[in-house]
């Protein structure tokens, strides 16, 4: 059994222009002490995963079908309150602006301790201590000051820290970070990074981390799942993705990105055409129409997500053997 | 004859083979107010004496993090904010000592692209009329005729379709959107362009069109580019020279190449190890340092060295004196710093 088992989920967002299809299929588990990513472009769906296993969707947005299994127990069919339960104790979630998170008008340390108080009975006393000892935990300096501060006062990474103290406070079993440090700046990612990275080690707590930064992936994923318009289209171990990428766009994209460490100045490679309309979805294989390897049949019919060579794909073209990067230097 | 036209005549004496932009001691202070006064309690000092020149043709990029006055630095060059002193030398000639007449004539040289396309673009106005309002003002072209040509020519420059000139900015992405916003940059023919983090809103996949395109406007016009970013990994792409700033200070100074190579300020050896690179087998396997705290403010900003508050190799003496950015000097490569990295 595996800690959380996603099972064929769709999500579907009733908008006045239509219905979008957000999440449209997508199947994937994660175990204690992994780290998952999960990458992909504004509105690939990433984000609306997350919320669907939150069961924190926006108002337009409804699980049409699929299990969402934790610790093999389906949460689609659970009330408000258990999943209120669910959330205040096993599972965290923690978003990419921390300003917006944290309540102005109550003291950090009080809404740090505040699930202790709801969800384990303590006394608002012992909240506060425990609140301290988060704090210390996530790396917070004057922790005892700290805690009696209001969030206005907090930097932009001591926000994060704090929110992510506040995922901790009742130590979930999983962790979910949406685009943690995309808000930041570089030298405060690699500290929070650097947490995260101690934290999962430290307590075999599971993270899933979404991001649309590969470099952060490669550095503190164990396994990556790429998304592309509501579906994945690669799943793997993250040395086997980033080595030998079987997906088309997960190819493209590692291409179009400038490295630090690239030796000479050479063009970049963009992915050409527009990210897909959502609302207007091409037949086929959705990326087809800007893949450089698309052949007839992508057009006509869409690909399932199938085992090629270390890690799933859905892509005719590799499916049938073909090598990108051979295919490529031959173009 | 007026003071002004004497000036411009002297600053014919520019040629190609000098830095087509010098800075000197640019300053940007912005008052602090408080209280029903509002009197000034402080100085947010966005911007604290900087020198930095740029070659025609040539892209200077400038990196750092939130705060550190590099879109501060960007916006005095243009006078979009009044620096409170130093000098911005443009082809000989100060821009920060000209009149109203003489800056007009100055803005058809120089131009910005901003980072958000979706805020820098009037909703309200089809992109035919923003492409053409730039060539209405300099009276660039005369008829309406010759202005919509021109506008059909400023789309296929930046690679949209020149019937879109209709249409209006929310019917386009957001890297069309900055497309619209960098044919409007071009529309008065400028020789120098602020880039201030012209791709940081985009998609991933987007981004390197945008690069790409911005590349290769510059071969085709000779642009000259300053180019501000915190992504490293896109400014050492497109930059000749890097200058990196920390709290309102250029700290380090160098060619591209040879600032990741071989940084010399704690500051910049951090900021590098810090960006992650997308590949597994570099990553798990780099040096980080990994700094503490945070920002320094820039309105108390700390004694002598500005970083010294987050360096690993900070010395009684960082705090008693400021170090100049001439204290390392390797060739063309200065830094800031009394104790560089080996």
């Amino acid at each position: 059994m595996h800690l959380l088992e996603l099972d064929d989920v769709h999500t579907n967002l009733t908008l006045k222009a239509g219905v979008v299809r957000a999440v449209d299929g997508v199947s994937f588990h994660i175990d204690a002490g992994e780290t998952l990513g999960i990458v992909g472009e504004s509105g690939s769906g990433k984000s609306m995963t997350a919320l669907s296993i939150m069961r924190l969707l926006p108002s337009s947005g409804r699980i049409t079908s699929g299990a969402i299994r934790f610790k093999g127990r389906d949460m689609t069919g659970l009330s408000e309150d258990e999943m209120e339960d669910i959330r205040g104790t096993e599972i965290a979630m923690i978003f990419q602006d921390p300003m917006s998170s944290l309540n102005p008008v109550y003291r950090t340390g009080w809404q740090v301790g505040e699930p202790l108080q709801i969800h384990r009975g303590v006394n608002a006393r012992a909240s506060i201590a425990a609140a301290i000892a988060l704090f210390k935990k996530v790396g917070i300096p004057d922790a005892e000051k700290r805690v009696a501060q209001y969030p206005h006062v907090f930097s932009g990474g001591m926000s994060q820290r704090a929110m992510i103290a506040m995922g901790l406070t009742t130590s979930p079993s999983l962790l979910i970070a949406d685009e943690p440090t995309t808000a930041l700046d570089v030298t405060i990612q690699a500290q929070i990074l650097e947490l995260l990275r101690n934290l999962n080690r430290d307590s075999g707590m599971a993270t899933i981390l979404i991001t649309h930064n590969l470099g952060v992936v490669a550095g503190i994923c164990d396994r990556v799942i790429v998304m592309y318009a509501g579906r994945v289209v690669e799943q793997g171990r993250t040395e086997d993705v980033f080595a030998h990428p079987e997906h088309p766009y997960t190819w493209s994209l590692l291409r179009s990105i400038p490295r630090l460490d690239a030796d000479e100045r050479e063009p970049l490679k963009p992915i050409e055409g527009l990210p897909p309309d959502m609302m207007r979805l091409p037949s086929g294989c959705k990326f087809g129409p800007r893949c450089p390897f698309a052949i007839k049949r992508c057009a006509e019919e869409e690909p399932e997500l199938l085992l090629v060579r270390d890690q799933l794909a859905r892509c005719w073209v590799t499916q049938a053997g073909t090598s990108l990067r051979e295919s490529a230097d031959a173009g | 004859m007026p003071a002004e036209a004497l000036r411009e005549r002297s600053a014919s004496t520019w040629t190609a083979a000098a830095p087509i932009l010098e800075i000197r001691g640019l300053t940007t202070w912005f008052p602090v107010r408080s209280g029903v006064l509002a009197r000034t309690v402080g100085q947010v000092r966005a911007v604290d004496g900087v020198n930095l020149s740029i070659r025609q043709g040539e892209t200077l990029g400038l990196v750092g993090e939130s705060g550190c006055g590099k879109s501060t630095l960007g916006r005095s060059i243009l006078r979009l904010v009044e620096p409170t002193a130093g000098e911005v030398v443009f082809k000989g000639r100060d821009v920060l000592r000209m009149g109203p007449a003489a800056m007009r004539r100055m803005r058809r040289e120089m131009a910005i692209i901003f980072q958000d396309p979706f805020a820098s673009l009037d909703p309200r106005q089809t992109v035919g009329d923003i492409l053409a309002e730039p060539l209405e003002i300099h009276h660039l072209r005369r008829t309406r005729r010759q202005r919509q040509e021109r506008v059909r020519e400023l789309l296929d420059l930046v690679g949209l379709s020149p019937d879109f000139s209709g249409r209006y900015p929310h019917e386009f992405s957001g890297g069309q959107r900055q497309r619209i916003g960098i044919a409007r940059a071009l529309a008065v023919d400028p020789s120098f362009i602020v880039c201030d983090e012209p791709v940081s809103a985009l998609d991933v996949s987007i981004q390197a069109q945008i690069i790409n395109l911005l590349e290769r406007l510059q071969d085709q016009f000779n642009l000259t580019y300053l180019f501000i970013a915190h992504d490293l990994s896109v400014v050492k792409h497109i930059s000749d020279h890097i200058a990196v700033m920390y709290v309102g200070k250029v700290v380090e100074i160098s060619t591209a190449k040879e600032l990741y190579q071989r940084p010399l300020h704690p500051y910049t050896g951090s900021l590098l190890s810090a960006i992650p690179i997308p590949d597994p087998a570099v990553e798990r396997n780099r040096e980080r340092i990994i700094l503490k705290g945070d920002v320094a403010s820039p309105v108390n900003p700390p004694s002598g060295c500005r970083f010294r508050t987050r360096c690993f190799k900070a010395q009684p003496r960082c705090a008693e004196s400021e170090p100049p950015l001439e204290t390392v000097r390797l060739g063309d490569h200065l830094a800031a710093c009394y104790f560089p990295l080996e």
